[in-house]
């Protein structure tokens, strides 16, 4: 007998993966195209190498590349996070922002506004812009540990202990941050809520290089957790009796989990459901194999996040809601769709 | 030899395990046996050194179980749970090649390895079907073939010498229970040694080189089957009549004597 292919891919997944990376690159293009002030690709690559007019330049690398960059890393690292979680949880609705993980990061990045720039202002101004993404890296693990640890009673993962979990994580954290902007000054509070409306707008190169590198060291960090995570789909018990070390996966794959999510939240404020619902259309697309899944699935919340900026830009000029909503407004009805179809599965 | 000594286990507040020995040796097929509650998926997780004993040992060639990595014993043994899942939707090739996936590369000819697995347990057939999708009987002989393609992958790294199935004939018709316990009798005699947890008794009889029976958390009998499955003490232990026939090939007949019941 010929021995079977295994772990093999369904036939045409590089064929998806080609098409997720074209329709980021097709986004990112339109994003830097579309705008106020209208430009044609030629015009965004002349640009982008340094041969046109000065205004455009200046339009496309201080402004529009980097919300690019910046939107295109976000998307992934929260598609990267929503894997992990989805893959470490056995359960599809895990996303950061549903489970409390997205909170946990809101919250650090809340209270490193408050109390860590007086402390850093006079000491160290330079730090300031660190101590948001780490702080927020502290909560996103901080909210990821004490979901795991709710999740598992009872051995398996049910679905409504983990909403269950999401909803008393997120209202802590809620109720902190609350109190965070009770007790700012004006000019933290200006911060804050410009934060927490979640958004792209004030893209820099700084705050993109900052956010890419992170997801970038989480990208890398969970696909050598690919094979880990696929054995985590036999529940932990089995995964352990087929040699894994379960716990010491689980850790891994949840902070690196929480450094995607932390970086993204940190630079772009709280962006829900893009890591709910990347990682689903990539299986669709690729199947279950996380050493597949995850690229796909990065890929994806890239594009996501790209379209879902481009839209928001596009609406109303030149007015621009907050990118969170229009996320929102294409994750809530997936999300419920997924929970309903479970239901009826389940009953 | 892998073998639990004087295990006493405390598992949700309840004593388990009150005392329980077990020494499998390799080439043997030892049947686990006992009424729901008595202890034999304790014993189980115990040998498998996913849970360690409150008191006593689980011992593999005299060594602690508790002192080995996860790798270590899964190379060692591989161990079929009850009621085994997938949450994703792999295909039946590729869960069977969760088995060996821990195993260092080039160890061994894992497609090789998975295919003679698939064949063993007759579920080449659904080699491309999503594992998520199977019947209870096809799920089941399809992680019994990822349990074999962990145990056969150890084996060609230098382990694999023990086998442990909790009720692997659970949600099987008469004849693919048959068939999984000619199976690990095969394994059995070809060097592993395999620890099966079996309600049904004629099976034991029929298979078993020993048989443990278990009340309470304690071993009531240990030996050949014929010496542990005797009529009184089984309808002591089951607290229901049991009769016991051999037939005049020498097989043993156990049932409930609902005439008495």
């Amino acid at each position: 007998m010929p021995a079977p292919l295994l772990r093999a891919a369904p036939p045409g997944t590089a064929l998806a993966l080609i098409g997720f990376g074209l329709a980021v690159l097709g986004l990112a293009v339109a994003g830097m195209v579309f705008g106020p002030v209208p430009l044609g690709p030629g015009e965004v690559v002349a640009a982008l190498l340094g041969e046109a007019d000065p205004r455009a330049e200046a339009i496309v690398t201080t402004i529009r590349a980097p919300r690019v960059a910046l939107a295109a890393a976000v998307g992934a690292g929260l598609a990267l996070s929503g894997t992990a979680l989805q893959g470490i949880l056995r359960n599809p609705l895990a996303d950061p922002g549903l489970i409390g993980v997205s909170a946990g990061g809101a919250l650090g990045a809340a209270a490193a506004i408050v109390f860590g720039g007086a402390m850093l202002a006079a000491a160290a101004p330079e730090l300031r812009f660190w101590t948001t993404p780490a702080a927020a890296f502290l909560g996103a693990a901080a909210a990821t540990a004490l979901v795991f640890a709710l999740a598992r009673r009872g051995g398996a993962t049910q679905a409504a202990t983990l909403i269950l979990a999401g909803v008393a994580v997120n209202a802590i954290a809620g109720a902190a941050v609350g109190l965070m902007i009770y007790m700012s000054d004006d000019q933290q509070l200006r911060d804050i809520t410009f934060w927490t409306m979640g958004g792209l707008g004030g893209a820099s190169w700084r705050a993109a290089a900052l956010a890419s590198l992170c997801i970038a060291a989480a990208a890398a960090g969970l696909l050598r957790l690919a094979l880990a995570l696929d054995l985590l789909q036999l529940g932990e018990r089995a995964a352990w009796h087929s040699g894994l070390e379960v716990e010491r996966v689980k850790r891994a794959a949840g902070l690196w989990s929480a450094l995607a999510v932390g970086a993204g939240v940190a630079v772009a404020g709280p962006i829900g459901f893009i890591g709910l619902v990347a990682p689903h259309i990539a299986r669709l697309c690729v199947g279950p194999a996380h050493r597949t899944l995850a690229p796909a699935a990065a890929l994806v919340g890239a594009a996501l996040l790209l379209g879902a900026d481009l839209g928001v830009r596009m609406i109303a000029p030149p007015a621009e809601p907050p990118v969170g909503l229009a996320t929102s407004l294409i994750g809530g009805p997936f999300f419920l769709w997924l929970l309903l179809a479970r239901m009826h599965r389940d009953a | 030899m892998l073998e639990a000594r004087d295990a006493h286990l405390t598992r949700g507040g309840r004593p388990a395990l009150a005392g329980v020995g077990l020494a499998l040796r390799p080439g043997e097929l030892v049947a686990l046996c006992g009424p729901n509650g008595a202890g034999k998926s304790s014993l189980f997780a115990v040998l498998a050194g996913e849970l360690r004993p409150d008191l006593g040992a689980a011992l593999l060639d005299g060594r602690p179980l508790a002192a080995m990595t996860a790798a270590g014993l899964a190379r060692e043994r591989a161990a079929l749970e009850q009621a085994p899942a997938l949450a994703a939707p792999f295909t039946v090739t590729a869960l069977v090649a969760l088995g060996a996936a821990t195993a260092p590369r080039g160890a061994a000819d894992e497609g090789a390895i998975v295919a003679r697995a698939m064949a063993a347990t007759g579920i080449a057939a659904l080699a491309g079907r999503p594992a998520d999708r199977l019947s209870g009987g096809e799920r089941a002989r399809a992680h019994l073939a990822r349990v074999l393609a962990q145990l056969w992958t150890g084996r060609a790294a230098g382990g694999g010498r023990f086998l442990l199935l909790d009720e692997p004939t659970a949600s099987l018709d008469v004849a693919h229970q048959v068939a999984v316990l000619r199976l690990a009798r095969a394994e059995a005699d070809a060097g592993t040694g395999v620890l099966a947890v079996l309600h049904d008794l004629n099976l034991a009889a029929a298979f078993a080189d020993r048989v443990l029976l278990m009340s309470e958390g304690r071993a009531i009998a240990e030996g050949a089957p014929g010496e542990v499955l005797e009529a009184g003490r089984l309808s002591e232990v089951y607290r229901i009549p049991i009769a016991v026939e051999q037939s005049a090939g020498g097989m043993l007949r156990i049932a409930p004597d609902l005439s008495r019941a």
